[in-house]
C-alpha cells in the first residue's frame, strides 16, 4: 500500500539524482526558485490560518449559538466543497482582475477551502463531552477562557486534519492559482513540463515540494502527539445551552451571509452566466449525459476503494503508533502533494512495464485515483479512529469475539461516520480531477472534467458551462453526506 | 444506531453498483481502430478525421491532451505505446518525441504536399495546420496610428507595462523561437530581456486576450484564433480589442505549424501513413478550411476559412521550423527569470 503511494516518490526523487548533482544544484539554487519557495509559504502559511479562524468561527456559530437557521446555515455553507476550485477562481477574475494578487489568492483559496476546516471542527464540537465545559464553568473559567483552554484543545485532532487537508491541497493545486496568477511549486512544475519537456527540471522542483510536504506532516505529527481523545458513552448526547447571541444575531447573520455569497454566489454567478449564454447553442445532451455517467460511475468506485484502502492505514496509525506506522501513514500523503502530471507519469512507467495488460483500463486508472485521494479518506478515518475507544474492541475480544468479528460488529459501526466522510471526500477530488484521468483513462472514456477541460481548450466557455455545472451538481450528494454528520449536532 | 451500522454496507452497495457502471469501459484498446494521441483542438482534428474515415473506412480513435502532456507520455510509453499517429498544436513537442528517435519516415506523397519549411530536418513528421503571430489591442488605450511596426518594437523602453505575454505555453516561445531564427542570439538575447523588464506575464493566450479586453492592460501577442474564434462565439472576451497582423516579413508574423508524425511503433502503420497523407492532402485540407477550428491550411491551393484574410496578406517570414529551438528560448527565459 505505502509501496504504491511512494511510486510516483521513487520516480520524482531518480529523476532528480539521475540529473546530476551540479545540474539540480543548478536547476533549484536561482532566484526564480526562492521566489517561488516564498510564494508558495506565503500562501500555505496564509490559506491554513485563515481556513482554521473562518472555518472554526463558523463551526462555533452553527453549532454552538442561537443564530437562527443554523441548519440550513450549515448546509449552505459546505457546498462550496461541491465547487471546483478552478470554477470559483474563474468566477473570481471574471469579476474582477484584482484577485490575481497574494491577498486575492488568500482570499479566493480560503472561500474554496474553509470547509475543510468548517465540517470536522463542527463535527467535533459536536462530539465533545459538556461535562468538561461545565467543570470549567464551575471552577470560574470564563466562556472565552473555557473555548481557549478546554473547547479549543479537545479540537487540536479535527483542526490539525483540516488544516493538513487544507495545505495538500493547497501544495498541489493548479488550475485554480494558474487563473490567479499565482505562482508556486505546482504551477511551475506544470511551466516546466509546459515549456522545456523536461522532466528533470519539473522532478527537481517537485522535490522541493515533497521537502515543503514532509515539513507539514512532521508539523502535523508533533502538534497532533500522543494524545488519546476517545471517549467512552457516546450515547450522552445532551447539548450544552446554546449560547445566547441577542443583539449580535444581525451582525453574525450577515458575516454568514456574507461568506455564502463570497463562496458560493460568485463561482455560481459566472456559471449562469455561461449557461445562459450556452443556451443559445445546443447542448449535446447525450454526449453530456454520457460524461456524467462517466464520472459518478469512476468517482463511486475510486471512493469505495480508496476508502477500503485507507482503512488498515488509519487503523494502524491510530491503535499502533510508531515511527513505522507514521511512515506508512505519511506515504500515503505524499502523492496528495504531487502534481496530478507528476504522479500521472510516474503511473504510465510502472503500469507499461509491470501490468502492461492493465494500461489504460478503468482498473488502472481507479489505482491512479487511490494513489492521489489516499490521504483523503486516511485524514477522516484517522480522526473517527482517535474518538473510536479501543477499550471497546478490547472488551469485544474478552467476550471471545474474533478479530474478524470484532472488526466488523465493533471497530467498523465505530468508524461508520470516517467511512463515509472519506468516501465523500474522494468522490469530490475524483469528479474534479483531470491530468491522471487525460493520460490514464481508456481510450475514448469521457468525464464532466476532460470534456470541461477540451472545450475550455478550444475557447468554447458556453459549451463548457453544462459539464462544470453537472460537476457542481454530482457533487452535492456527498457534500451533503459530509454534512450530515455536523448538521445532526444543530 | 441502526442508521450508523447501515453506512458501511451502503458504501459496499456503491462499489458493487458502480464497478458494474464503471466495467463497461474497461478493458484493453480496440485493434482495429487507429489511435491517435492528439494535442490539437479536438473541433480542428474532429472535422479531419471525420473526413478521414468517410473516404477510407477506417475507423479512429483520440486521446486528448495538452502538447507537453502527451509527448511526455509518449516518450515514458516508449516502444510499448498504444499509439498509432501522434498530432501537436506546435512544433516543439513533435521535436521532442523525434528526439527520441519514435516517429516512422514520412511517405513521398507527404513530402511533395507540405512545403519544405513546414516538415522537420530529418523528414519524419509534417505541419498540417498553421496559426499566425498577432497583436491583439485594446484601441481606447492604444489608437491604431500607435501600434508598434515591428514585434521587436516592444523591447524598447516606451514599451515598459503596457504589454502581455504567455511565456509558459508553446506557442509564445515559437515565437520567440523564430526570433531568434530571423535576427540571431544577440538581437534575440536582447529581445528577451526587454521581454522579462517591459512586458506582463499571463498564463495562456485567451488570458492575454481577457485582459486586453478588459482594458487591464493595452496589447498583448496571441496566435491569431483566440481572437477570431471568440469572436464566432459571441465576442465575450474581445469584444473591446482589435487584432493587428505586423506583416512585411516581421518575425512578429511568424506563422507556427501544428505536426503530425506516424510512430515507428505503430501496429496498424499503413493505416497510420494513410492518415498522415489524408491531413496533409487537399481533401484534408479542405476539411479543415471548413471546420470551426480558424486555423490555416498549409496548402496553398486550399484558401483558408472565409473569416481570416489569406495567408499571402500576412507576407509571414520565412522560417525552417526544423531551426526554431525551443529548449533554448526556455533556457534564456530561466536565466532571466521569466520562468
Amino acid at each position: 500500500m505505502a509501496l504504491l503511494c511512494l511510486l510516483p516518490l521513487l520516480y520524482v526523487l531518480g529523476d532528480t539524482v539521475g540529473v546530476g548533482w551540479d545540474r539540480a544544484y543548478a536547476l533549484i539554487v536561482r532566484p526564480r526558485v526562492g521566489e517561488l519557495l516564498s510564494s508558495t509559504v506565503r500562501l500555505l502559511v496564509g490559506g491554513i490560518v485563515t481556513t482554521a479562524v473562518l472555518g472554526t468561527g463558523l463551526a462555533w456559530l452553527v453549532t454552538r449559538t442561537s443564530l437562527p437557521g443554523r441548519r440550513a446555515w450549515l448546509v449552505a455553507l459546505s457546498v462550496p466543497l461541491a465547487v471546483p476550485a478552478f470554477v470559483t477562481s474563474f468566477g473570481w477574475v471574471s469579476l474582477t482582475p484584482r484577485v490575481q494578487s497574494y491577498a486575492g489568492a488568500l482570499l479566493v483559496v480560503t472561500l474554496a477551502y474553509f470547509p475543510l476546516v468548517l465540517l470536522p471542527v463542527a463535527a467535533a464540537l459536536r462530539g465533545l463531552d459538556p461535562a468538561l465545559e461545565e467543570t470549567a464553568r464551575s471552577l470560574g473559567h470564563g466562556g472565552g477562557s473555557t473555548f481557549l483552554r478546554v473547547v479549543l484543545p479537545q479540537l487540536r485532532p479535527a483542526l490539525l486534519g483540516g488544516g493538513l487537508l487544507v495545505g495538500l491541497h493547497l501544495l498541489s493545486e493548479f488550475g485554480a492559482l494558474q487563473l490567479l496568477r499565482f505562482p508556486t511549486f505546482t504551477t511551475a512544475i506544470y511551466d516546466q513540463y509546459e515549456s522545456s519537456f523536461s522532466g528533470p527540471a519539473a522532478s527537481t522542483l517537485a522535490t522541493v515540494l515533497l521537502l515543503l510536504c514532509s515539513v507539514l506532516l512532521l508539523g502535523e505529527l508533533r502538534l497532533r502527539g500522543l494524545r488519546r481523545y476517545a471517549r467512552v458513552g457516546t450515547g450522552a448526547t445532551r447539548l450544552l445551552e446554546p449560547v445566547h447571541l441577542g443583539r449580535a444575531t444581525g451582525p453574525a447573520l450577515l458575516a454568514v451571509t456574507a461568506v455564502v455569497v463570497l463562496a458560493l454566489g460568485v463561482p455560481l454567478g459566472s456559471l449562469v452566466r455561461w449557461l445562459v449564454r450556452g443556451a443559445a447553442t445546443s447542448v449535446p445532451l447525450e454526449q453530456v449525459g454520457a460524461a456524467a455517467l462517466t464520472s459518478l460511475g469512476l468517482g463511486l468506485a475510486a471512493a469505495a476503494l480508496t476508502t477500503l484502502l485507507a482503512l488498515p492505514v488509519a487503523l494502524l496509525a491510530g491503535r499502533y503508533r510508531g515511527p513505522l506506522t507514521s511512515a506508512v501513514e505519511g506515504s500515503t500523503y505524499v502523492a496528495n502533494a504531487l502534481p496530478g502530471i507528476v504522479v500521472a507519469l510516474a503511473l504510465v512507467s510502472v503500469a507499461l512495464r509491470f501490468v502492461a495488460p492493465l494500461y489504460q483500463t478503468t482498473v488502472l486508472l481507479l489505482a491512479a485515483y487511490a494513489v492521489l485521494y489516499l490521504p483523503r479518506a486516511v485524514v477522516s478515518l484517522r480522526a473517527a479512529v482517535a474518538q473510536a475507544p479501543p477499550g471497546l474492541e478490547e472488551v469485544a475480544h474478552s467476550l471471545g469475539a474474533g478479530s474478524w468479528s470484532t472488526l466488523r460488529r465493533v471497530t467498523l459501526p465505530l468508524l461508520a461516520r470516517g467511512l463515509g466522510a472519506g468516501a465523500a471526500l474522494v468522490f469530490l477530488g475524483v469528479v474534479t480531477e483531470l491530468t491522471a484521468t487525460l493520460l490514464l483513462a481508456p481510450l475514448g472514456t469521457e468525464t464532466l472534467a476532460t470534456r470541461f477541460w477540451t472545450e475550455t481548450g478550444q475557447i468554447a466557455y458556453a459549451a463548457a458551462a453544462p459539464y462544470a455545472a453537472l460537476m457542481v451538481a454530482v457533487s452535492v450528494p456527498a457534500t451533503l453526506l459530509l454534512t450530515r454528520d455536523a448538521r445532526r449536532a444543530v | 444506531m441502526r442508521l450508523t451500522r447501515r453506512a458501511p454496507l451502503l458504501v459496499a452497495a456503491a462499489l458493487a453498483l458502480s464497478a458494474l457502471g464503471a466495467g463497461c469501459s474497461a478493458g484493453p484498446a480496440d485493434p482495429d481502430v487507429l489511435v491517435v494521441y492528439n494535442a490539437q483542438h479536438e473541433d480542428l482534428l474532429k472535422a479531419m478525421t471525420d473526413a478521414f474515415t468517410a473516404q477510407t473506412g477506417i475507423a479512429v480513435e483520440t486521446r486528448q491532451g495538452g502538447d507537453s502532456d502527451l509527448a511526455n507520455q509518449l516518450v515514458r510509453e516508449g516502444a510499448d505505446s498504444p499509439a498509432d499517429v501522434f498530432v501537436t498544436e506546435n512544433s516543439p513537442a513533435m521535436a521532442l518525441v523525434d528526439n527520441e528517435g519514435m516517429f516512422a519516415p514520412l511517405e513521398p506523397a507527404v513530402l511533395a504536399a507540405v512545403p519544405p519549411q513546414f516538415t522537420a530536418a530529418d523528414k519524419t513528421w509534417a505541419g498540417f495546420a498553421a496559426r499566425a503571430t498577432a497583436l491583439v489591442y485594446n484601441p481606447d488605450r492604444l489608437p491604431e496610428a500607435q501600434l508598434p511596426a515591428s514585434l521587436l518594437d516592444l523591447a524598447k523602453p516606451e514599451w515598459k507595462g503596457r504589454f502581455g505575454y504567455a511565456p509558459a505555453g508553446a506557442d509564445f516561445q515559437a515565437i520567440v523561437a523564430a526570433v531568434y531564427a530571423l535576427v540571431g542570439t544577440e538581437r534575440g538575447d536582447a529581445f528577451v530581456r526587454a521581454l522579462k523588464d517591459n512586458g506582463t506575464v499571463y498564463a495562456s493566450n485567451f488570458a492575454v486576450m481577457q485582459a486586453v479586453d478588459s482594458g487591464q492592460i493595452e496589447t498583448g501577442v496571441i496566435y491569431h484564433y483566440y481572437w477570431y474564434k471568440d469572436r464566432a462565439a459571441g465576442g465575450d472576451n474581445s469584444r473591446g480589442t482589435k487584432l493587428h497582423f505586423f506583416g512585411g516579413q516581421d518575425p512578429g508574423a511568424f506563422l507556427s505549424v501544428s505536426g503530425a508524425g506516424v510512430l515507428a511503433s505503430s501496429n496498424r502503420s499503413d493505416d497510420a501513413r494513410a492518415l498522415v497523407e489524408f491531413l496533409t492532402s487537399t481533401a484534408g485540407q479542405q476539411a479543415l478550411s471548413a471546420s470551426p477550428s480558424l486555423e490555416y491550411s498549409i496548402d496553398s491551393g486550399v484558401a483558408p476559412n472565409p473569416a481570416l484574410p489569406p495567408l499571402s496578406e500576412l507576407d509571414p517570414p520565412v522560417v525552417p521550423i526544423a531551426e526554431l529551438d525551443g529548449p533554448a528560448v526556455v533556457e534564456r527565459f530561466r536565466e532571466v527569470g521569466i520562468l
